[in-house]
């Protein structure tokens, strides 16, 4: 990797030690995916916040470089482990609890606004087209670099970190001009958010940096996260480019036998004892339609509804909260179902939800089995 | 391919792992001790070696374990891997462990128990005493 003056200086340590340790993650991360150089970023968003997931190890790193690492550009932050105003209802421990909030304020005192949310393309401006961002949440990076025209790397949580205090990123892969490894064609009529979610599970497979997709009708937000999601989970892929791609470019269909197997190896249960919506959060658009839906209605079981808490203020003013909660929906902001600490096998034997980024964490880290169902498919089954 | 990722100059025993390695969950972040039964370097422990190994592999976190087994001065002197993954990168530039990569040929000559220098400012990244 080409460094400047100025940068070869920090990564000697000229400019201490946090600075040097920063040099040393973009260097180690760019070495590694073959970058040339270093580029400004403008916006960096950090994933790592969970307890559950990054540990006592996380928890002290993170207090100790709090003591004088600043982030240097706009840094938002993915969910934790939470919400605070009703983690009394859940059984987690005092520790898990103190933990968390440590977490929380060093991040705080590095200057990361709390955002708590998975969702940043929804609930921040978006900059202007090609802008360079460093997003570590794995559906925030493919929808910045799909849907918002923005660039960036899947990065892992400690390169966004890195980017963040030095307002710089490794120019690799995404950020340059990619050439999809393959073309997938939608075959699948009348697709609901769940099958989104399945060919973005399927494309996430298969492709390599990024793949070309084609067949797809008009898709709302809920159809285009669920799809992100999706692609986030099952591996290193961080585009959809729209089109067929040239003539070239391997062709293969996603169609009802790809679709089941996906189906197959997610859904491991016939029913779930609770619900899940949200993972990724739902936006405004989701919440309103939730709502809507569920008129007159209300859940036979427990929901678990998931947001962003500027969107639950948003909707808390509109209204929506106050029906949501008359139909039965645990309102929870901050976090997310995506390795959520609220859900233990030691209650739970299996969820109902139509996330596939949610079914795979459930399945695989809290350990339950899952029940796939779109949202049309729960409000029919599940309420009343 | 030979590439430099973490900066660095030290001396020590190799401790050579044909397997890959999933820091969360196969390395005790105190004692740096691996234990994973099913690993070929099962209750070997990892401090003050040159760990060789073809990369890392799992959850990215794994990079906090790498950044724990040096706070608790239980991790290898210097790490050699024959493809770069993020994980072990982040993980050896948090915890200033020198780490580069090499070709498959030159990984195949080098055996657990060899006593080997590393320096990332020298031609020869690996000398052979």
């Amino acid at each position: 990797m080409e460094l400047t003056r100025e940068e070869e200086s920090a990564l000697k340590g000229e400019q201490g030690e946090t600075m040097q340790m920063a040099y040393r993650i973009l260097v180690a991360t760019g070495e590694a995916t073959d970058a040339e150089k270093l580029i400004p970023i403008e916006w960096a968003h950090l994933s790592g916040v969970n307890y559950n997931t990054i540990g006592d190890a996380g928890e002290e790193f993170l207090s100790t470089i709090s003591k004088d690492a600043r982030v240097t550009v706009k840094t938002t932050l993915n969910p934790m482990g939470f919400d605070i105003d009703n983690v009394s209802n859940y059984k987690l421990d005092e520790n898990f609890i103190s933990k968390q909030l440590s977490i929380r304020n060093s991040y705080e005192t590095m200057g990361v606004i709390p955002s708590f949310s998975c969702i940043p393309y929804e609930i921040f401006d978006i900059p202007k087209n090609g802008t360079q961002v460093a997003f570590a949440e794995s559906n925030a990076a493919i929808h910045a670099n799909s849907y918002d025209n923005l660039k960036t790397n899947k990065e892992s949580a400690f390169s966004a970190l890195a980017s963040a205090i030095i307002g710089k990123s490794p120019y690799s892969s995404l950020r340059k001009e990619d050439t999809p490894n393959i073309t997938i064609q939608m075959k699948i009529k009348n697709p609901n958010e769940l099958t989104y979610g399945m060919l973005g599970f399927y494309a996430g497979k298969i492709g390599d940096t990024s793949v070309n997709i084609s067949g797809l009708g008009e898709m709302d937000q809920r159809q285009c996260k669920a799809m992100c999601g999706g692609m986030g989970t099952s591996g290193t892929c961080a585009k959809f480019n729209f089109g067929e791609g040239d003539s070239n470019t391997e062709k293969i269909d996603f169609d009802e036998k790809e679709m089941q197997n996906v189906h197959d190896e997610l859904n491991t249960s016939e029913k779930g004892d609770l619900i899940t919506l949200g993972s990724p959060q739902l936006g405004l658009d989701e919440i309103s339609d939730l709502t809507a839906k569920l008129k007159g209605r209300s859940f036979q079981k427990r929901c678990m509804v998931f947001l962003p808490r500027t969107v639950k203020e948003q909707a808390q003013k509109i209204g929506y909260i106050t029906e949501l909660e008359r139909a039965g929906c645990e309102i929870l902001s901050d976090c997310c179902t995506c390795l959520t600490p609220l859900i233990c096998k030691d209650d739970v034997d299996a969820v109902t939800t139509n996330s596939i980024k949610g079914a795979f964490y459930l399945k695989n880290s809290n350990g339950v089995g899952v029940n796939l169902k779109s949202l049309t498919e729960i409000i029919e089954d599940e309420t009343r | 391919m030979n590439k430099i990722l973490v900066s660095g100059k030290v001396e020590g025993i190799v401790l050579k792992s044909n397997d890959p390695i999933n820091f969360l969950g196969t390395v005790d972040k105190k004692t740096g001790i691996i234990s994973d039964k099913n690993h070929t370097l099962f209750e070997k422990s990892l401090k003050n070696s040159i760990l060789v190994f073809p990369s890392g592999i799992g959850s990215s976190v794994g990079a906090y374990t790498i950044y724990s087994i040096k706070s608790n001065n239980t991790a290898p002197i210097a790490m050699i891997c024959k493809k770069a993954d993020l994980t072990v990168a982040t993980g050896c530039a948090l915890a200033n462990i020198p780490l580069i990569t090499i070709g498959d040929k030159e990984f195949e000559s080098i055996k657990t128990g060899m006593k080997i220098s590393l320096d990332t400012d020298s031609t020869n990244l690996i000398h052979y005493q």
